[in-house]
Formats: C-alpha cells, sequence, structure tokens
C-alpha cells in the first residue's frame, strides 16, 4: 500500500452524509488520501461525485460527517483548510470581461499567495500553455483555452491538494494527452482527485480508483487491482483456421471451457473464437494440443484484457443487484 | 477583500454597467435638476433631492443587481467560496465598490450647483445636508439591492425585486394619511426611509435618522451574508 511509504493522509473523509430531505446526494462516504496520490473519482451522473467535491472544497456544507484537508477541518477552519486546495469546479469560474493575466492575477490576490508573483503566474501559464493568450478576454477564447485557464486558476499558488471536476472536458485529444501528462506529474507533489466519467483517463492517470454510485462507495482499489475485484472466469480469444462447427465443438469439449463464442471476425476459413475457461483454470495449452491433433492452425491466441469499461459496468451490475 | 472590490470596480467599467448607470443618473438627474430650481425659478435644492429618492428606486439597481447573480449564474462564485475569503468579505467589498459607483456619481452631479450658486441665492449648508442625507439614503439602497442579488441567478429578477423593496420604503410614509388606525402609522413611518430625511433638508443633521440609515444598511448587509452562509447549507 502507499500509505505504507507514504504515512501523511492529505485527505481525510470520514462518514460524510449530505441529503435534501429524503434524497440522499453522498450517503456515508469515508476514505482517505496520502500525499503524492492520483485519485481517479468513477461514477454515473448523479451519483454525488460533485456534491463529495464541493463539500471537500468548502462550497457546500454536508448534513454530517468529518472532511479534513491537510489534517484541518474544512467546517472548523475553513480559511486554513482552503489556503491548502486548489478546486477546478464542472464548470470553470472564469471572469469572462478580465483577460487571461488579469483573472489570473487576481486569484492570486484571493488567495493571499506570498510567492513571486510574475514568475509563479508565468510558470502556471507555462504548463497548462495558455501563455500565447494571456493578454486576450477569457470571453474570447475557446472551449479548450477556456478549461485551461480554468486548470491554472486552481495550480496558483501551488496548492498541495488539487481537486480538478472532470478536467478534460471539451478538449481535443492532444490538448487531453498534454492535460493527463500534467495531472501525472502534477501526482508527483500533490495530491490529486480527478472526477470522471471516462475510464480510460483514470486508468492512465490514477493510482487509485473510487467508484462511487448513488451516494455510496461500491469500489475503492488500486488501478491495477481494479480488474480482479470481479472475480470472474478468463477469457482467450484464438483466431484458428479450420471448419467452424468443428472447431467450436472441439474447444467445447476442452475440461474447463464454459463456452465458446464465435466474435464474428474471420479471415478466410479461420475464425476468432471467445473461449471462457472457468476460474483458475489456464486452457491455453489444452487448446493448442486439441488443435493441433486436428491439423487446425491457431493464428492468434491472447487473454482478453477486461477493460475498465467491462469492470465497471459488472460492479455497477453488481451493486444494483 | 480588496482583490475582489477592485475587481468589482474593475468590472463596473469594462462592461457597459457602470457607464450606462453614470450616464442614466446624470441624465435623470440632471433633468430633475434643471426642472426642480431653474425651471421653478428657486434656488432651494431640497425638492431636487426630494425628487430624486424617487430616482434612485430606478437607478441604484442598476448598480446592485449584477453583483452576487451575475456570480451565481456563471458558477463563479464557487471560485470565492473555495478560496479562503470569508462570506462577509466578499459581501463587504461587493457592497463597497456599488456605494463607491454610487457615491461617485452623486457626487459628480454636485456640478449642476455650480451655475445655481452662481446666479442664485443659496443656501449651501442646506443642500450640503441634502447631499450627505442621499448619500446616507443611497447606502442603505444599495445595500437593499445587494441583498436581493444575492436571492437570485438572474439579474432582471434582482433588479425588479429590489425596485420593489426600495418602493415600499419610499412611498410608506406617503399612505400614512390615509390610514387611521394609529398603529400601523407608527409601522409605515418607522419603514419610511423618506421621512426620516426630512430634517436634513433644513440643514440640520439628524443623528437619529443617521443611526436608521446605518441600521437599515447592517440588517441588509447581514441578510445578504446569511444568505450566503444559508445557501451552502441548502
Amino acid at each position: 500500500m502507499s500509505e505504507a511509504s507514504n504515512p501523511v493522509s492529505m485527505i481525510e473523509i470520514s462518514n460524510l452524509v449530505k441529503n435534501y430531505g429524503s434524497k440522499f446526494a453522498v450517503d456515508d462516504i469515508s476514505f482517505k488520501v496520502s500525499t503524492g496520490e492520483i485519485v481517479g473519482f468513477l461514477g454515473p451522473n448523479g451519483a454525488g461525485k460533485s456534491t463529495t467535491m464541493n463539500i471537500l472544497t468548502g462550497c457546500l456544507s454536508s448534513t454530517s460527517g468529518e472532511v479534513k484537508v491537510g489534517g484541518i477541518d474544512i467546517l472548523e477552519n475553513p480559511d486554513e483548510a482552503k489556503k491548502l486546495i486548489g478546486f477546478l469546479p464542472e464548470q470553470p469560474p472564469l471572469y469572462v470581461d478580465m483577460t487571461v493575466d488579469e483573472y489570473l492575477n487576481f486569484v492570486y490576490n484571493i488567495k493571499s499567495c506570498r510567492l513571486n508573483r510574475a514568475k509563479h503566474l508565468e510558470e502556471i501559464r507555462k504548463v497548462t500553455k495558455i501563455d500565447d493568450v494571456k493578454n486576450r478576454l477569457i470571453r474570447n477564447l475557446s472551449k479548450g483555452y477556456r478549461q485551461r485557464v480554468g486548470i491554472a486558476q486552481a495550480l496558483v499558488g501551488n496548492p498541495p491538494v488539487i481537486i480538478f471536476d472532470e478536467p478534460t472536458v471539451g478538449l481535443d485529444p492532444k490538448q487531453i494527452i498534454e492535460i493527463r501528462n500534467l495531472i501525472r506529474s502534477l501526482g508527483k507533489t500533490h495530491t490529486v482527485i480527478l472526477s470522471t466519467h471516462i475510464l480510460s483517463e483514470v486508468q492512465s492517470v490514477c493510482d487509485r480508483i473510487i467508484i462511487i454510485n448513488d451516494g455510496k462507495i461500491i469500489a475503492d482499489e488500486k488501478t491495477e487491482n481494479i480488474t480482479q475485484v470481479v472475480d470472474d472466469n478468463r477469457r482467450y480469444l484464438v483466431k484458428i483456421a479450420g471448419p467452424m462447427r468443428e472447431v467450436t465443438a472441439a474447444l467445447k469439449a476442452i475440461p474447463g471451457v464454459v463456452t465458446v463464442d464465435l466474435t464474428g471476425e474471420r479471415e478466410m476459413d479461420s475464425y476468432v473464437y471467445s473461449v471462457e475457461a472457468s476460474k483458475g483454470v489456464d486452457v491455453r495449452k489444452p487448446i493448442f494440443y486439441a488443435m493441433a491433433e486436428k491439423n487446425w492452425a491457431i493464428l492468434g491466441l491472447q487473454v482478453a484484457q477486461m477493460n475498465l469499461e467491462d469492470v465497471f459496468i459488472r460492479i455497477m451490475d453488481k451493486a444494483s443487484r | 477583500m480588496s482583490a475582489i472590490y477592485k475587481r468589482e470596480m474593475r468590472a463596473y467599467f469594462t462592461t457597459p454597467t457602470g457607464y450606462v448607470f453614470i450616464a442614466v443618473f446624470l441624465a435623470v438627474s440632471g433633468f430633475v435638476f434643471a426642472v426642480s430650481t431653474f425651471q421653478s425659478q428657486t434656488s432651494d435644492v431640497s425638492g431636487y433631492f426630494q425628487l430624486m429618492i424617487f430616482g434612485y428606486i430606478i437607478i441604484v439597481p442598476l448598480l446592485t443587481m449584477r453583483s452576487f447573480a451575475e456570480e451565481r449564474r456563471t458558477r463563479t462564485e464557487q471560485l470565492l467560496m473555495s478560496s479562503p475569503v470569508s462570506v462577509t468579505s466578499i459581501v463587504l467589498a461587493k457592497f463597497f465598490a456599488a456605494f463607491t459607483m454610487f457615491a461617485g456619481t452623486v457626487l459628480l452631479s454636485c456640478v449642476y450647483y455650480l451655475p445655481l450658486r452662481k446666479y442664485g441665492d443659496t443656501n449651501v449648508g442646506k443642500a450640503f445636508g441634502c447631499l450627505i442625507a442621499m448619500l446616507l439614503l443611497g447606502m442603505c439602497f444599495v445595500a437593499v439591492g445587494i441583498f436581493v442579488s444575492t436571492l437570485t441567478d438572474s439579474a432582471v429578477t434582482a433588479s425588479i425585486g429590489t425596485m420593489a423593496i426600495l418602493l415600499v420604503f419610499v412611498t410608506a410614509a406617503i399612505f400614512n394619511n390615509l390610514i387611521d388606525a394609529y398603529v400601523i402609522r407608527q409601522v409605515l413611518s418607522w419603514i419610511s426611509v423618506y421621512s426620516r430625511y426630512v430634517n436634513f433638508t433644513y440643514g440640520i443633521f439628524d443623528v437619529a435618522a443617521t443611526v436608521y440609515y446605518f441600521s437599515i444598511t447592517v440588517i441588509f448587509l447581514f441578510l445578504a451574508i446569511r444568505v450566503y452562509e444559508r445557501r451552502r447549507y441548502a
């Protein structure tokens, strides 16, 4: 666990509840995030992601529960706690009648930062790649630029905790990659929480994933372990040159194989089969021998990686069951 | 707080709001001044100031309607809320910015007095008293406007709401003559910002009225702060 190497919890949320009458937006959430961790907050629309983030940043109060940032309670000492946080809300909070530079200076002032102003702001403009528009009115900027100004705003004052609510919305693919790289590099020295419903984003950026649905945490795992949460049968994709029906029958005859399906992919007389084997059984060798016996050539064999989409949907299914 | 104040002041002049306010203010006050003094052949300015109170009902909301409503609509309030700034200082910064605009324009309109002074027999003390009263009254009106602006995310709703409240404030005393019940009359004249204003027109500095105007201002600013803090709990 990273908590062993990094014992300091920058963010500590315990038993957080937020309800609007009988509707629970956040229902008893607890988690900790340690320094230098990048946590992805994943969930369908209306799951409570933004609500949690708004509570975390002091924009919204909780019904009950405790939120500590850097050991400081956000309700008891909001000003001190807020100094530690840079926040990019779902909609970047931009004053469109200001230029980028004026805006960043304003943010610098209200956060009452004590840094080398010119140098610090220039650094931020550089990493977010908005230096070339610094004298333009925010009103006239494209969505991608606005989003990046929003990100820049969150970095002002170099806060140790950075919270991004859907940071890559509205960016083009190249910008998305740049922003992901930026987030990854921020994660080395900062604590980052980002929410998204783009699963590949979480997979490529985050160390840890928290999946939230209906205001409850339904999974909280390291990114590389998340697929193991759904312990299901393994699937293999095998491309075999041979008569389709007979191959299917032969595959089904192998002990451990549960189902055999055609994926629909074919090339001349070879088909790609999706073979599902029961848990803990490696059927690759038996497939090879079975096919070799019949003189059918195996053109390809791979373990089907369960991607995050599958995991996500399965976890959601499990939770709703 | 000073950062927000400066931003507000900037916003008045980088958007049409400030220019529209100053232009409308000077146009209305110029016309009223000309009619109430030169045309009615008098150098007594108290009539002008009395009429201007009604003008403020329409002009002041122009200043205050956007202050919080716009932040709420564009979600920039999230920046302020997540910054280490207290709600009190946000409200005060916005109030002072709007009041600066108001007071500045009122002082600007004092140039009307110069030709009157040159050609007429004027009473400076009396005019000065009226001016002070105007600033105090304007302070209340701005506070009301700031408060109403926290209630909505639409600047139009905010301005109409402000006008409605200001209208009640100003006209409360006028209904007084029509009502027999003593208690209601007392309540109405207490509410009325208009009746408190009268002493100033005689050149008397009315301490009780001054305290009253400050109280009204503080009450509405306090309400604005409460509304904002309450919204976090909504």
